[in-house]
């Protein structure tokens, strides 16, 4: 073989011999400029829907010679539009990540969490875990066994453990993220802003962002939404220590003191009722409480908000009266992961409350109505059992606003005799609860207690290593789930369909779901061939047709007025069936009827809160090891502020780059990490993207990589309404990495457990 | 008909810096793994409180004097269709003159030898499409079309929107425009 530079060289003298013998001088095309294809674009383009995010977008999945060569957005799609974030790209790194499951592992001899298994085959693998469930629920009852989930492909799983009789149902998607939010709101409203969120930021005329920082979270139709808006001249609000992407686009950013949202909001509402900015119609026709409102807020002035959250009395009004102007199209966008402090059901009660004071809710621009068309469920002939009440809080008048399973909870419950009853298995499906419960010590412990735990994944993350059977399920570009028709503005049906065959000796969730299923003589819940029989039943049922839907990956309906100016006629299911500023069932309950400010504990000396976010590349820490995605970023920094960063207690000067260690209030040390010094960020608080710090030995990318803030946060508040922990109650001090953690890294990420 | 002029408009005001146009590049080009022709600038200014940000997606300007043209030895970068600047890979003997000619640093060598560089997606523009960086944008940030054709939506963005390009002092004319 020549190398290219001997091609060129001799093709170069030969075309000039040729030039003299008076021939074609077009020999090997030399001279020619051939416009050069890439060639990725597929022979067949199958539409489906993204799993790399809970956002689901619609994705058209471009596959040539049997691979996946790109993926675009799926135009028809409502949530996508036709375009992705830059994770929905790269679902092939997912796809074709090296480090995935391969086949069903068995832990034989050694100790859970020692990351040793066995290769086993399937029907190995599934008839010890049907065993081992069959063994439990003899021994102490279905309800024992419990199973936390994450994913779209969960719902083929929730359906067995509602089958073998089990409450104990969750995922850390409510506790441990948007639980408080969806309680607040739906203590005011009636109703939580469920996913995608009801909330119409592309009409808005003013966007208020408090702590949500969107565009690092890239949820494409919201961000899709929110450059609209900018572009169309809104205006932009953005409370958050941080001056996050968001926050460089605002017109005010207000850097507050971490944990003092809650005056802010009680102020500004001072200020709006008080100089009677509020929507008066608004609140006399659908609100109740008004009268407790004014009066709760009357001493809540922009002078008390100011020492509580540091911002000036003068800004705090301005900002008042500049959100109110543009009222009702005026958005409080209610965020997402919303456990920080542990009164986080209040601070979305008063996010709430403030959007009533708008007008916002039912109206453009502000939250929506939304609909779902009607797609009959699958006529089983079947029904669930009866079953003891769930587990998950120790008294059953704990938490008493929670609507979903605790995830947290049902950890706790595993600590034997914590709860009224012990859970004994558990089953964890598409969640790193290793990361994502606060205290992965404690998590650990209850792991210890277990008669039994398995794990259902695509890549071998931590929660793999601490199990005793782990199945690798097939991605969402291998596999046909569950019909997806959510509640949204614009009522839609999506299907999910496989893209290519399942690589290696994966299987999609419903064969897994099934055959569990037939091993525990529950056969009868899963009377369907497969998958795609399934769909095809609900979606023929719902009177479309399945091969239009299989051509388009989607069929948009037709939707129900959204606001009043659609004509929608308000309604809320709350206790007085208006808009309840004031809570009586809260009242009832012995919470504060009315948001109340409670002050955040203040970091002990030398120290910082530590406050986590996201990347726009990544999604919690399960992209991680996508080698595609982290081709963009593939380690996390801790942001310092500049001026502390100067002189900081027994570190000196601290620069970009220098390789840090964090240690928190409980003595946990952390991998050694790098610093960002700068502007962008409060001096009391330090900031890092969450999810890096894999120490799983199979995620050979990830491993060692940046630094894990789930270690640090050891601590956590129980919001006391609704259950959910808050975990920005952390604080760390700064030291210089040492050679020993760095060499510590080192051997993570050459693959020591 | 005017000869087209290929031209892009990147608002930095839309732009959130999440990154989808460097991924969706690299996944349409099947570009190797350190090769990057398009990337993202997040420039902050100031000092806590008062600070700004500026979000730009980058990538080769294609000029209208381009150095890198003047620069290359063997005639492998050339003008293209459109004015775009392009290189033949089978002409281009890696000698990295280009690279050092071009100040928007929009050149790598790829794998393969040759030197790699945005193509404006002329193989789907080609085909009626918009370059993959376009194509993918959740912001609608990326604008490509036509500077020749006055009501196209290059031209419209420039006219309407008060605009800059990087670099203007070395009079190379580019011809990606940063909508501030």
């Amino acid at each position: 073989m020549l190398n290219r530079r001997q091609f060129i060289q001799i093709g170069a003298g030969t075309a000039g011999v040729a030039a003299l013998s008076g021939a074609s001088t077009n020999w090997w095309g030399l001279d020619k400029n051939p416009l050069h294809d890439p060639g990725t674009e597929g022979e067949k383009i199958i539409p489906t829907f993204c799993e790399l995010c809970f956002w689901k977008c619609g994705v058209l999945a471009h596959v040539k010679d049997g691979r996946v060569t790109k993926l675009k957005g799926n135009p028809a799609h409502p949530l996508s539009l036709g375009k992705l974030c830059p994770r929905g790209v790269g679902g092939t790194g997912l796809l074709y990540d090296p480090d995935r499951l391969k086949t069903p592992l068995i832990r034989r001899q050694s100790k859970r969490g020692e990351q040793l298994f066995e290769e086993a085959t399937w029907e190995e693998a599934l008839d010890l875990m049907a065993n081992k469930m069959g063994q439990v629920r003899e021994k102490y009852g279905p309800e024992a066994i419990a199973l936390f989930s994450h994913g779209f492909g969960g719902a083929w799983f929730s359906h067995f453990f509602k089958a073998i009789g089990t409450p104990n149902i969750s995922a850390p998607s409510y506790a441990q993220c948007r639980g408080p939010r969806e309680v607040g709101y739906y203590l005011t409203y009636g109703q939580g802003c469920g996913s995608p969120e009801n909330i119409d930021i592309e009409n808005a005329r003013c966007i208020t962002l408090i702590g949500s920082h969107l565009g690092e979270n890239m949820h494409n139709t919201q961000v899709q939404e929110f450059a609209d808006a900018m572009a169309n001249g809104a205006q932009l609000v953005v409370v958050d220590p941080r001056f996050s992407t968001a926050a460089g686009k605002a017109r005010y950013w207000l850097p507050i003191k971490p944990g003092t949202d809650i005056a802010l909001l009680l102020a500004w509402m001072h200020v709006i009722i008080i100089e009677k900015r509020y929507d008066i119609d608004y609140i006399d026709k659908h609100a109740a409480g008004f009268t407790e409102l004014r009066e709760h807020i009357a001493d809540k002035t922009p002078e008390w908000a100011h020492v509580l959250t540091g911002i000036r009395p003068e800004l705090i009004r301005e900002t008042a009266r500049f959100i109110s102007s543009f009222k009702p199209a005026s958005l409080i966008h209610p965020g997402r992961r919303t456990t920080w402090y542990g009164d986080d059901t209040q601070r979305a009660r008063a996010m709430a409350i403030l959007a009533a004071l708008l007008g916002s809710w039912g109206r453009r621009g502000g939250y929506l109505n939304t609909s779902k068309l009607d797609v009959p469920g699958f006529p089983y002939t079947t029904s669930y059992p009866e079953h003891r009440p769930q587990v998950d809080r120790p008294k059953p008048s704990l938490y008493p606003l929670a609507d979903e399973v605790l995830a947290s909870g049902v950890c706790d419950a595993t600590i034997p005799g914590t709860s009224s009853y012990d859970i004994k298995a558990w089953v964890v499906y598409g969640t790193n609860l290793i990361q994502c419960l606060p205290n992965p010590r404690q998590t650990k412990k209850a792991i210890q207690e277990l008669d039994f735990i398995a794990s259902i994944d695509v890549l071998p993350s931590e929660i793999c290593g601490w199990s005793d059977v782990v199945l690798p399920e097939s991605t969402y570009l291998e596999r046909c789930d569950e019909v997806w028709t959510p509640d949204y503005k614009v009522p839609f049906l999506a299907v999910r369909q496989p893209v290519v065959e399942p690589m290696y000796n994966s299987k999609p969730g419903w064969w897994i779901a099934k055959e569990l299923a037939k091993r525990s003589g529950l056969e009868d819940y899963f009377p369907w061939k497969d998958s795609v029989e399934y769909a095809k039943f609900r979606v023929t049922a719902a009177g479309y047709d399945c091969d239009e839907l299989q051509r388009t990956g989607v069929i948009v309906g037709q939707g129900a007025p959204t606001c009043e100016e659609e004509g929608l006629a308000l309604s809320f299911s709350t206790d007085s069936g208006k808009i309840d500023l004031y809570s009586k069932p809260l009242a009832a309950l012995g919470f504060d009827p009315l948001p109340q400010y409670t002050p955040p504990d203040e970091a002990p000396a030398g120290m910082f809160r530590l406050l986590f976010g996201r990347a726009p590349v990544h999604t919690f820490g399960r992209t991680v090891n996508n080698r595609f995605l982290s081709l963009i970023t593939n380690d996390n920094e801790v942001w310092v502020n500049a001026k502390v960063a100067r002189d900081l207690t027994g570190v000196g000067i601290l620069k970009t780059g220098d390789r840090v260690v964090l240690i928190n209030q409980d003595g946990v040390r952390s991998e050694p990490i790098a610093a960002k010094v700068t502007e962008r960020i409060r001096g009391d608080c330090v900031y890092m993207i969450h999810g890096y710090g894999h120490s799983a030995k199979g995620l050979r990318f990830a491993r060692g990589r940046g630094a894990s803030d789930s270690e640090l946060v050891t601590q956590y508040k129980v919001d006391p309404i609704m259950g959910g922990t808050g975990m920005n109650v952390n604080f760390v001090r700064i030291e210089r990495a040492t050679q020993a953690d760095e060499a510590g890294a080192a051997r993570v990420r050459e693959g020591a457990a | 008909m005017k000869a087209k002029r290929y031209a892009m408009t990147m608002d930095t005001k839309r732009c959130v810096a999440c990154q989808a146009c460097v991924l969706s590049c690299k996944a349409e080009n099947d570009l190797p793994d350190k090769g990057f022709r398009d990337w993202i600038v997040q420039e902050t200014r100031g000092e806590m409180p008062t600070l700004s940000q500026e979000n730009r997606s980058e990538r080769c300007n294609h000029c209208d004097n381009p150095s890198c043209v003047s620069a290359c030895p063997t005639g492998a970068s050339y003008v293209g269709p459109g004015g775009t600047v392009l290189v033949n890979q089978h002409k281009c003997s890696g000698c990295k003159a280009c690279i050092a000619a071009c100040p928007y640093n929009a050149r790598y060598v790829h794998d393969e030898g040759y030197i790699d560089k945005c193509t404006f997606c002329m193989h789907r523009v080609q085909k009626g499409e918009e370059p993959g960086c376009v194509d993918v944008c959740p912001t609608r940030a990326l604008h490509f079309g036509d500077l020749s054709d006055p009501q196209s939506n290059v031209s419209e963005d420039l006219k309407k929107r008060r605009h800059k390009v990087l670099e203007p002092e070395r009079g190379l004319d580019p011809h990606l425009f940063f909508l501030v």
